[in-house]
């Protein structure tokens, strides 16, 4: 495939988006559910890419992605709430004096927040990325059950409004507001893989023994992937307050970062593309699955299965069958291209073919 | 300072109360320690030897409490206690079989995420057959009866939760370190592809270890829930990775470490709540694994080596 083509590929896809976007937007009365959607698809794609760097590209194990959204999360939403409305949130406990007069506009609060999320990263990681696979794993996991636990806790009340929650936080102004972040973060994050960091991660994720017999050293990018990947966090949460408009403690459980895992591991663990597309497919197909929730009559008889929460199960199975036997995910570790596709298209008949002789065993590896 | 203020007012609390009060706080504390010790042997055993955090374990756990939901609900407690620990060992083992067999020579990281897919499955599975409301704990009149010893009381599970968890751990130990299997057991912990070499089928042994650590869990799911009265879906979570806490504490992969562990933290966690700090009662439990971890990262009772941390 010729440059030029490829080019071209690239920008119809990217008109059509905003043109899809567009046509959303002026509609938005129409299309509210669709729009909602894609919103939290956007978000969610944030968050599973920045996971995707820490643990697909540099190989740590971390599940502390919760606790990093809540503290961005907290953080949007304690500035962007209107001064005049606040009294009527924190009619509990009062509200601390400095916080009650400062308002920021949303992108500065993301920033903020997705800055407070890499200061708390950056403090954690000193001790805790000493530890290694599992370790790692559980001891981030309390990290962000401990943070959880401070934001709720009544000691904070002024300024998180402890178990209470915050609420009335203004929502987008348009549907290109997540959506122009989002491209804005992934693309960061991408132009970082690609610079020399970025290969110092994949070579700590392949051997660290060796990367760090080629002078890489291991703590400092270590490190440095924790903080990056929880500065996005941090901004993704901060995106979700925005997106749910009330936010409380018990959002930010141990449940958001499986979610967030469980997009990672079908788009590809270190595949950026995959994890965008697994973080739509995954989100948007919560909804399209819903039907599995009602009850469902063919021909008058009920089918038992359907009914609330059989979603949930359908939606975990298709879970573990990709982990036993998909294990590369969508996408592997390649990423999205125009050859690619090509070339899947073109030697889609062949592969068909292989498949039957084979008798359908062609797992990989 | 926060922190500082918390502990001091912790320090005061201590001193002003009565020697009765700090028994019976004790006595909960033991109570609880005794089946997170249930629990945190099955993590810990799993863990030596496939070095994996069974994260479905608390899973099970909480399947353990709906088992015996359902079967005291058509049987008396004597019967009813047997079903479900034969329940949850055939649940436990068809998850070692289903999805950690298959990928047991793949990379740690997916056999970890396979298990936490396992615990989301079951999660949602259990919402799905018993709705995300909570469901009342059968009484089991024996367990439930008051029971005193001196100025304390409580009911007959508190004093005899402790007492079943070390008769268990004796007579585990006894399993362990004089039988065959559990011979074999120790191998494939200490090296697993030797032990293979050697003879020793591993499926059986790490089958077996599985049908120990969900017996374990259902009579830690017994005695835990008989005092909490309900089960959700998801009250399996918190004491699951409470007891993997609890487990690495006491030196992953020691039985008797596990044990201690269990204890230690449910002390430490009745005395907080005792003192109402309970929204820091969970945060407590990560604190003490970090500083574990950092200080000393093979647990009181772990053995020496190099490749864990």
């Amino acid at each position: 495939m010729k440059k030029s083509t490829k080019l071209l590929c690239s920008f119809i896809l990217i008109i059509a988006a905003v043109g899809l976007l567009y046509y959303l937007d002026n509609n938005h009365i129409k299309y509210l559910y669709a729009i909602s959607i894609l919103e939290r698809s956007a978000i969610f794609a944030i968050v599973a890419v920045s996971m995707n760097l820490l643990n697909g590209f540099t190989g740590l194990f971390s599940l502390g992605q919760a606790g990093f959204m809540a503290i961005g999360a907290y953080t949007v939403s304690v500035i962007t709430i209107p001064v005049g409305i606040r009294q009527s949130v924190y009619y509990a406990s009062g509200i601390n004096s400095f916080i009650a007069k400062i308002e920021l506009p949303l992108p500065l609060a993301l920033l903020l927040g997705g800055l407070f999320a890499a200061l708390v990263a950056a403090l954690i990681g000193i001790p805790v990325l000493r530890l290694k696979s599992d370790y790692l794993a559980i001891a981030t996991l309390g990290f962000s059950e401990i943070i959880r636990a401070l934001l709720a806790s009544p000691q904070l009340a002024k300024i998180t409004n402890g178990s209470y929650g915050l609420n009335k936080i203004p929502k987008y102004s348009s549907i290109f507001v997540p959506f122009g972040i989002a491209t804005i973060c992934i693309a960061t994050m991408v132009l970082l893989i690609r610079s020399s960091f970025g290969r110092a991660f994949l070579a700590i994720r392949e051997d660290e023994i060796a990367a760090e017999a080629m002078g890489i050293n291991l703590f400092k990018h270590k490190e440095l992937s924790f903080i990056i990947s929880s500065f996005f966090t941090g901004i993704g949460g901060g995106l979700l307050a925005v997106y749910m408009q009330s936010i409380d403690s018990s959002t930010f459980k141990i449940g958001i970062t499986y979610d967030i895992l469980l997009i990672v591991v079908l788009g590809g663990m270190g595949s950026v593309t995959g994890s965008v597309f697994a973080a739509f497919l995954v989100t948007a197909s919560r909804e399209w699955l819903r039907f599995f929730d009602d009850p469902l009559t063919i021909g008058g008889f009920q089918v038992p299965l359907f009914r609330a929460g059989f979603r949930m199960v359908v939606f975990s199975v298709l879970l573990m069958i990709v982990v036993l036997f998909y294990r590369q995910g969508i996408m592997g570790t390649r990423e999205f291209s125009w050859d690619g596709i090509f070339r899947f298209f073109v030697n889609l008949p062949k592969r068909f073919m292989k498949k039957k002789k084979a008798g359908g065993t062609a797992n990989e590896r | 300072m926060p922190p500082i203020s918390i502990f001091m007012s912790i320090l005061e609390a201590f001193c002003f109360m009565s020697l009765t009060t700090f028994l019976q706080h004790c006595l909960t504390g033991i109570s609880l320690g005794g089946a997170y010790a249930l629990i945190a042997i099955g993590y810990t055993m799993v863990y030596g030897i496939l070095r994996l955090i069974n994260f479905a374990h608390g899973e099970i756990f909480m399947m353990a409490g709906y088992f015996m939901i359902f079967s005291m609900a058509t049987v008396p407690w004597y019967l009813a206690i047997p079903i479900v620990i034969l329940g949850t060992i055939a649940l436990g083992v068809t998850i070692e079989r289903v999805a950690y067999k298959p990928i047991r020579t793949a990379p740690r990281m997916s056999i970890m995420i396979s298990a936490i897919g396992v615990s989301y499955l079951l999660q949602n599975l259990s919402t799905y057959l018993f709705t995300a409301l909570p469901r009342g704990y059968p009484e089991i009149p024996v367990l439930k009866s008051s029971f005193k010893i001196g100025p304390l009381s409580s009911s007959f599970v508190t004093f005899f939760t402790p007492v079943i968890t070390i008769l268990l751990v004796i007579a585990l130990m006894q399993l362990i370190n004089h039988t065959k299997i559990g011979m074999a057991m120790r191998a494939v912990s200490k090296d697993y592809e030797t032990a293979q070499l050697m003879g020793i089928k591993i499926n059986n042994v790490i089958s077996f270890t599985f049908v120990i650590g969900s017996f374990l869990a259902a009579v830690g799911s017994i005695l835990y829930f008989t005092d909490r009265m309900s089960v959700t879906p998801f009250s399996g979570t918190l004491p699951g990775l409470k007891c993997f806490v609890a487990a690495v504490l006491g030196g992953i992969g020691s039985v008797p470490g596990a044990v201690i562990g269990g204890f230690i933290l449910a002390i430490g966690e009745t005395f907080l709540v005792a003192f109402g700090y309970s929204t820091f009662s969970d945060a407590f439990t990560f604190v003490l694994l970090i500083v574990m971890l950092l200080v000393r990262p093979t647990g009181l009772f772990g053995e020496k080596a190099t490749d864990k941390v």
